[in-house]
């Protein structure tokens, strides 16, 4: 009936684990309680779990990165301080096995649903708008692609309280993850969690590919798209072409666990090696997925806080197109000490290398835009300095470990831990903290409180150059990575060090709790009434913050690279519409929710070996497509009447706070 | 689509993104087939490093009857004809045309399915099953994830039939049969690929 599942699963011996699945069970408790008491649950299912619009699931994106960010977090504080502890005579307060699961989920966590979750919330909150379109391609697809990243992440929950996590890394360690050393339930955990938000992020790419493709606004040529719209296209490319690689490998692992088979074992015919391989064709553009729209985001900062058109946009888009492509070139700098040939080892070193030359040109775009700007040192502004400083220092570190040789000298230590955190850390965390801050008023139609938002990134950049530092020195001291115990006692001072930094970290991360609060607190004093909080350039800062559900009541006309500013220069950004149409609007519907669900409990009943269950699932998510597929009636009709009536408001106030708008500020001037 | 070509004609640019439904959704189905070629890809490659490891087991000579694999390709190559004439009848406004067409489609799909999982029980059977090498894995999971593609698209089928039946040749309907229609020729394409990889290749 249950499968391989049996009350024995639950670690209830284990104080550690026990606190934490009780605390997040009291919090969700608390969570549950205060919609019911509030009555808010209709208004919670209507408005946002089955809606469609793709702000809305950008906040819910968003959200689940926010909490997720929250457990990585955690998992990383509790490697630090067992490091911290555990030398010599002292074991610390982890077995290895767990702290073998803490790094796992840690690096699963913070890639699969922290950093893509955040990025495809961000795409959703800004594209649409950006390219002067209504919603994206395929708004149920969105919901859905949505619901199944919920699902990964709530498996990955599950994992806490029932049963195990992977101990094999987040990138998989063949043959360490096949059954015969691994029969429990923690790598099937990491692989049908993975797996499943990874078909979520795959129809989320080509969701967004066709919407940028399909559907800009008349005269947004693709040599005037703003520079997140490029990063967008170039990562939906990537996520297209490289997730499937994924899936597959993902599903012969399955197959091997499953079945039996000899795809990643050692002998019968299986080939340890194929793993890294079609892992790393995923991993390696993986990483330039989750960059790339940094890279977007710095550069809308940049122009915009520095009142300037970019420098040499075309040479960014030629950049970024070109990592694009280079980093599918790249996957075998992951294990040059496998026992590659020479000449493999030295193209792949070189085509590595390559990778920095874009990245150079942007670097110096970016700074030559700020080069006699009128600079505005917002909070974001503070997070793209940042990121200026320590990427450099990451993509340093990064071509040394590109010379196959020195790779082999530092291969598998902290070092490279160190130089990967210095590129995710102040390379993609750091942009979407800036975008966050940048477009949070356009969504809620408030500006985030300044204050928190400087100590936030003063917290995040001393911790990250305190928790990090040491681990380069470490790592030249010949320290290897994933260790729950050392006996060389001269590693311990380091990393000490490091947990301080950690500890600091965490300040930046209340710091950031302290600021939503605060904003929250005090949104009469922060409020957008004009839709352009920071004299913005580009097509989402037109509409009103925030914005009405079909963004536009008039499809805007783009006649410039900054077509926003260039309106606002010409004096036509707040002319009236002569006359407003009907506008079609998607339906919200529950079927992602419910395919969300379904999938859910396929991974559960997978994971479990509960085979009724899964068979259950699949039919019912075979249904579910199904019946969406029988149905023709997906949209309504929003009256004219009442685009109208949503537009004179918005005209009332802007016409109220005409001091606030930048408009004449902007007119008439140069670029 | 030519009724939706009018629909933006005679509105203006508001009606333009509603309009544009059927091709964006093509256009999105062409750019997921291609996702899924990626997936093949891996397979194949897959298959092209492990499967020449027979671990002492049988390899393709003594396994595929190339007669028999012929039949089956036919079965699969003629459902592609009959599913191209299916939308030649949909052009034509033919409805029963079409569900005849559709119907012979699912018959020969089918007739490929079950060639397959007999091949397949066979060597199970006999003890050739994918757990005996890394040849067989690749081999099963190569040819297995197409069949399973294939399965999916006989789902597909019938449910086209009932609403072709059911709705008529409406725009909706139309939209979904070329995306179908698109399902069923590139299944045709990977099963070349498979039919020369790892049949003809491995015997010959």
């Amino acid at each position: 009936m249950f499968g391989k599942l049996t009350l024995s699963a639950i670690p209830y011996n284990d104080p550690i684990i026990m606190g934490a699945v009780i605390s997040s069970t009291v919090l969700g408790l608390i969570i549950i309680a205060l919609i019911t008491y509030f009555k808010k649950w209709s208004y919670l299912w209507n408005e946002w779990l089955i809606s469609l619009d793709h702000k809305k699931i950008g906040v819910m994106y968003i959200v689940l990165a926010g909490v997720m960010l929250l457990r990585g977090f955690a998992d990383a504080v509790m490697m630090r301080a067992q490091q911290a502890m555990a030398a010599g005579a002292n074991h610390g307060y982890l077995t290895p096995h767990h702290f073998d699961q803490i790094f796992s989920s840690h690096g699963t966590i913070m890639i699969i649903f922290v950093a893509m979750p955040f990025m495809v919330g961000l795409m959703n909150l800004v594209i649409p708008q950006q390219v002067g379109a209504r919603d994206v391609a395929f708004p149920l697809l969105n919901s859905v692609s949505f619901y199944m990243t919920v699902a990964g992440a709530g498996l990955i929950m599950i994992s806490l309280g029932i049963g195990e996590f992977s101990n094999t890394g987040w990138s998989g360690l063949a043959p360490l993850f096949e059954l015969k050393y691994n029969p429990g339930s923690g790598v099937d955990y990491w692989m049908w969690a993975v797996q499943i938000s990874g078909v979520g992020s795959l129809l989320s790419g080509v969701n967004f590919f066709v919407t940028i493709i399909k559907m800009r606004a008349p005269g947004l040529k693709l040599m005037r798209m703003p520079l997140f719209t490029w990063a967008t296209l170039t990562t939906n490319v990537l996520m297209i072409l490289s997730f499937p690689v994924l899936t597959g490998a993902l599903f012969l692992l399955t197959m091997d666990r499953y079945l039996g088979m000899h795809f990643f074992t050692n002998g019968m015919g299986g080939n340890m090696m194929m793993w890294n391989n079609l892992f790393w064709m995923w991993g390696h553009p993986e990483v330039y997925i989750v960059i790339l729209p940094a890279f977007g985001i710095y550069s809308e900062v940049v122009a915009t806080f520095s009142r300037k058109r970019l420098f040499g946009y075309k040479s960014l888009v030629y950049a970024t197109a070109a990592i694009m492509f280079l980093s599918f070139t790249v996957w075998l700098h992951h294990f040059f000490t496998m026992g590659n040939s020479v000449d493999v080892n030295i193209f792949f070193g070189i085509a590595t290398m390559f990778i920095a030359i874009p990245t150079g040109v942007k670097i110096y775009d970016w700074l030559f835009t700020m080069y006699r700007g009128r600079i505005k040192f917002d909070a974001p502004m503070y997070w793209t300095m940042g990121f200026f400083v320590f990427f450099v220092v990451g993509g340093m570190t990064g071509v040394l470990m590109a010379i196959p040789p020195a790779d082999f000298v530092v291969h598998n230590s902290l070092f490279l831990v160190a130089h990967f955190h210095n590129m995710l850390i102040p390379g993609v965390l750091f942009g979407y903290f800036a975008g966050f801050h940048y477009w949070f008023p356009k969504v809620f139609g408030f500006r985030l409180n300044e204050k928190w938002g400087k100590r936030a990134f003063w917290g995040w950049a001393i911790g990250f150059f305190v928790a990090f530092a040491p681990l380069y020195v470490l790592g030249f001291m010949g320290m290897p990575r994933r260790m729950s115990h050392y006996s060389v006692l001269a590693w311990q001072p380091y990393l000490i060090i490091a947990a301080i930094g950690a500890a600091i970290i965490g300040l930046g991360v209340l710091a950031q709790i302290m600021q939503i609060y605060v904003s929250i607190k005090e949104r009469k004093e922060n409020m957008d009434v004009t839709g352009d909080p920071w004299n913005g350039r580009t097509l989402e800062w037109l509409t009103a913050s925030p914005s009405p559900e079909y963004n536009f009541a008039v499809i805007p006309k783009v006649e410039d690279i900054d077509a926003f500013w260039d309106m606002k220069e010409k004096g036509i950004a707040y002319d009236r519409p002569k006359v407003y149409h009907d506008i079609h609007m998607p339906k919200n519907t529950a079927a992602g929710l419910i395919m969300g669900v379904v999938t859910l409990g396929f991974g559960f009943a997978m994971v479990w070996h509960i085979w009724w269950l899964a068979i259950v699932s699949i039919v019912a998510l075979i249904a579910t497509v199904i019946k969406v597929a029988f149905n023709d009636d997906v949209e309504y009709v929003i009256p004219a009447a009442e685009v109208k009536k949503i537009e004179d408001e918005r005209f009332r106030i802007l016409a109220e706070n005409q001091d606030k708008n930048f408009m004449n500020e902007v007119k008439g001037g140069t670029k | 689509m030519n009724t939706e070509v009018t629909n933006i004609n005679a509105n203006n640019t508001v009606e333009l993104e509603h309009g544009h439904g059927a091709e964006l959704k093509t256009f999105g189905f062409w750019i997921y087939l291609m996702s899924d070629l990626v997936l093949f890809s891996a397979l194949f490659a897959t298959f092209a490093v492990i499967g020449y490891n027979y671990a002492g087991g049988p390899g393709p000579k003594q396994l595929f009857d190339l007669p028999y694999l012929f039949t089956e390709t036919m079965f699969l190559l003629f459902s592609s004809v009959t599913f191209g004439l299916t939308m030649v009848a949909m052009n034509g406004n033919a409805k029963k045309r079409v569900i005849t067409g559709l119907v012979i489609t699912f018959l020969l799909g089918l007739g490929f399915i079950f060639m397959e999982l007999h091949e397949f029980y066979g060597l199970i059977a006999a003890g050739h099953g994918p757990s005996r090498s890394g040849f067989l894995s690749a081999f099963f999971t190569l040819v297995g994830t197409h069949g399973t593609h294939v399965f999916f698209g006989l789902i597909w089928i019938i449910v086209m039939i009932s609403q072709v039946v059911k709705k008529g040749l409406t725009d909706g309907v139309r939209s979904r049969m070329m995306r179908l229609s698109m399902f069923w020729h590139f299944l045709d394409l990977v099963w070349i690929g498979v039919f020369t990889v790892v049949y003809l290749l491995g015997v010959l």
